[in-house]
């Protein structure tokens, strides 16, 4: 099998002989789409905030390489780690005592007919890569009935110059499960290193599933990371997308609700600075009846960053009784922040009830001098506001340790700037 | 404790003080009284420190200390308080935290000690019974859902708290009703000390009768025109504006 691309457009990814670890039949799809598409353009709409030629005209290697430890990189102390440096599986940096109701594994090993099942392939480059490219990735499965107390981490750690990290994730929650996940991407001496990241997902019948993902990488990072989830009746979904830095990432969070009386949450907070870029782009797709849906992105944004939020909620013919809201706010902190919201209902249900808000504004300019006026330190202010404007997001996350991580990174960012 | 000299202020290029002078002591209540447009409003600003304001002339002794070089924050560290004309609504931020963080603040500035959550508490509740705040708004968002009344008590609670050396009202008294009005006087003279000093800003007159001043000031088209005692805001209730003017020939 050829280890560089056949197309002269795309080069990408130097393989140095490795070869992707998913099955044949998946890979060969993967290969003819790659054979002819094209990186997407700005007139593209799904990519029309989005430049990639940052990371199209670069070539970035596969590199199986080591840290010594994840002390200063890890989300959280308390839970079952599963470490991937550079996209491998790292067994040495992992826990060992799996916590009970769970098992693991590494996702060559897997023959789920689950892998691949919603993802789709044409026009999709990123999607089309990471399958043709896997490094390592893992199955979890959380067992029927089980209730996991331990969180489990999963650490994406990219390392070195130019490293390509190519993650592909199964997640099942059997029926009737419940666990929460802290999936992690951060930096170790990492400089121009590009993630691409896919995480398959299926929340079975009343299971609940809970997901916090941190984005912390280094400025000079790229990454595109997918979720394709799939509910079943009666589950509960929980995903809090927080970015806290990197160069250009890029979120999709596809949600296919099939189930009926499910319950879907999709929250963000995203801050950036300098020339940071973040493009958050979200599906909730109803299909069946009484479900609801609840979706809350807060961004702050400072000095040249750019950001996007692009929300759709579909709802379906036959999805009535459905509850789907959905809200971004932006807070814009210089003159050459920028944000392109674009929330997007398409509804063909006529019993529903829905709704989407934009808001994208200033620091009250008068509440920071009231702080100011009783003592306050103007960084102090502005922060305490900031902190306000993000709580209710910041509430969405349960696992304390979580929160703790979060206010700690958007703290440093403000004792940082000016 | 303040003395304001040949100030001169202007904003958007427009001079609103044309040339102020004040002196106030420690142990004094001195009011300032005068139409709209007076400049009532810009001396209180500038004395906080909002940046909108030019000072083109001018100085500002506050114990020893040019208040002018001062940022807004630092000025409040030094012990200077303003409680606003039209108090803002902060969502999301607890107007107990925020005091808390203040406190500390201005201690560590002045090299004390930072203060514990149980003395805080109780500070909370001795002040708060002061202007007969409840418990329950002192803790919850920075004036947000609070009437025109209970900002107005929330700012004296926040002077009592934070315990300044010389307060501004700034029109305090302005949207009260008469309740409202002598909770926030009884609030205002419970705090005075022969160490602090205040200096109230008003329309009416009726504030005096409660907050009785030592002295009277009439601020006319940017400059103090005639100060008296107490007798004086009286007189101008009656008599009107025009009366200074033509007593002045102004």
């Amino acid at each position: 099998m050829s280890e560089i691309l056949n197309s002269t457009e795309i080069k990408l990814i130097n393989t140095n002989g490795f070869q992707g670890v998913l099955n044949d039949t998946l890979k060969a799809k993967a290969t003819d789409i790659l054979e002819t598409i094209k990186f997407p353009t700005t007139r593209v709409e799904a990519w029309k905030y989005t430049r990639l030629t940052k990371i199209s005209k670069q070539i970035f290697n596969v590199s199986k390489s080591t840290i010594d430890s994840i002390e200063d990189l890890s989300i959280v102390k308390n839970a079952f780690t599963i470490v991937l440096v550079n996209g491998f599986y790292n067994e040495d940096l992992s826990s060992k005592e799996l916590p009970e109701g769970i098992s693991i594994d590494r996702i060559q090993n897997s023959k789920s007919p689950l892998i691949g099942k919603n993802l789709k392939l044409e026009n999709e480059i990123f999607n089309s890569l990471n399958t043709n490219f896997t490094t390592d990735g893992i199955t979890l499965t959380i067992e029927k009935n089980a209730n996991v107390e331990t969180p489990i981490q999963i650490l994406h750690i990219n390392e070195g110059e130019q490293t390509v990290s190519t993650t592909r994730n199964l997640i099942i929650a059997e029926d009737f499960s419940k666990c929460s996940i802290i999936e992690g991407f951060v930096s170790s001496n990492a400089n121009t290193c590009f993630d691409n990241s896919v995480s398959e997902i299926f929340v079975g019948k009343n299971a609940f599933l809970h997901i916090d993902k941190i984005q912390y990488q280094n400025d000079s990072c790229y990454q595109v990371s997918t979720e394709q989830v799939e509910q079943q009746d009666d589950s509960t979904f929980t995903i809090n997308t927080i970015t806290l830095n990197g160069g250009l990432i890029r979120n999709n969070l596809n949600i296919e609700v099939r189930g009926q009386n499910c319950n879907t949450n999709l929250n963000g907070i995203y801050q950036l600075k300098g020339n940071q870029h973040v493009d958050n782009h979200t599906i909730v797709d109803h299909l069946v009846p009484n479900c609801e849906s609840n979706e809350l992105y807060k961004g702050i944004i400072d000095e040249k960053a750019t950001a996007v939020f692009n929300g759709k909620v579909f709802v379906r013919k036959d999805a009535q009784k459905i509850n789907a809201f959905q809200s971004n706010g932006n807070v814009l902190l210089s003159d050459d922040a920028t944000v392109n919201s674009k929330p997007e209902l398409e509804i063909y249900a006529d019993d529903v009830k829905c709704s989407h808000g934009s808001t994208t504004g200033q620091l009250d300019e008068e509440a920071v001098f009231y702080l100011r006026a009783r003592g306050l330190s103007e960084k102090s202010a502005r922060k305490l506001i900031v902190g306000a404007f993000i709580n209710d997001v910041i509430e969405k996350i349960k696992n304390e340790e979580v929160v703790a991580y979060v206010q700690g990174k958007i703290e440093e960012r403000f004792s940082n700037t000016k | 404790m303040i003395s304001i000299k040949n100030l001169h202020a202007s904003i958007d290029g427009k001079e609103i003080l044309k040339g102020l002078n004040l002196e106030v002591k420690a142990g004094e209540v001195h009011a300032i009284m005068g139409p709209n447009g007076a400049g009532k409003s810009t001396l209180a600003s500038i004395l906080a420190g909002r940046e909108e304001y030019e000072v083109t002339e001018g100085s500002v002794d506050f114990d020893g200390k040019d208040l002018l070089d001062l940022a807004t924050e630092e000025r409040a560290r030094e012990g200077l308080f303003l409680a606003f004309q039209y108090p803002v609504e902060i969502p999301g931020v607890s107007n107990i935290n925020f005091l808390r963080a203040a406190l500390n603040e201005i201690r560590e500035y002045r090299g004390e000690e930072q203060v514990s959550a149980k003395d805080f508490m109780t500070m909370v509740r001795e002040k708060s019974a002061l202007v007969e705040l409840d418990a329950k708004l002192a803790s919850r968002s920075v004036n947000e859902g609070f009437s025109g009344g209970e900002k107005k008590r929330n700012e004296i609670f926040q002077m009592a708290m934070l315990n300044p050396k010389l307060s501004i009202l700034d029109e305090t008294d302005s949207g009260l009703d008469i309740d409202a009005l002598r909770i926030v006087a009884n609030g205002v003279n419970k705090l005075k000390t022969k160490d602090n000093a205040s200096i109230i800003i008003t329309h009416y007159q009726r504030l005096l009768d409660h907050i009785v001043p030592d002295f009277v000031h009439v601020l006319y088209d940017g400059k103090i025109v005639k100060t008296g005692p107490k007798e004086l805001a009286l007189e101008l209730e009656e008599k009107g504006y025009d009366w200074i003017k033509e007593e002045l020939s102004i």
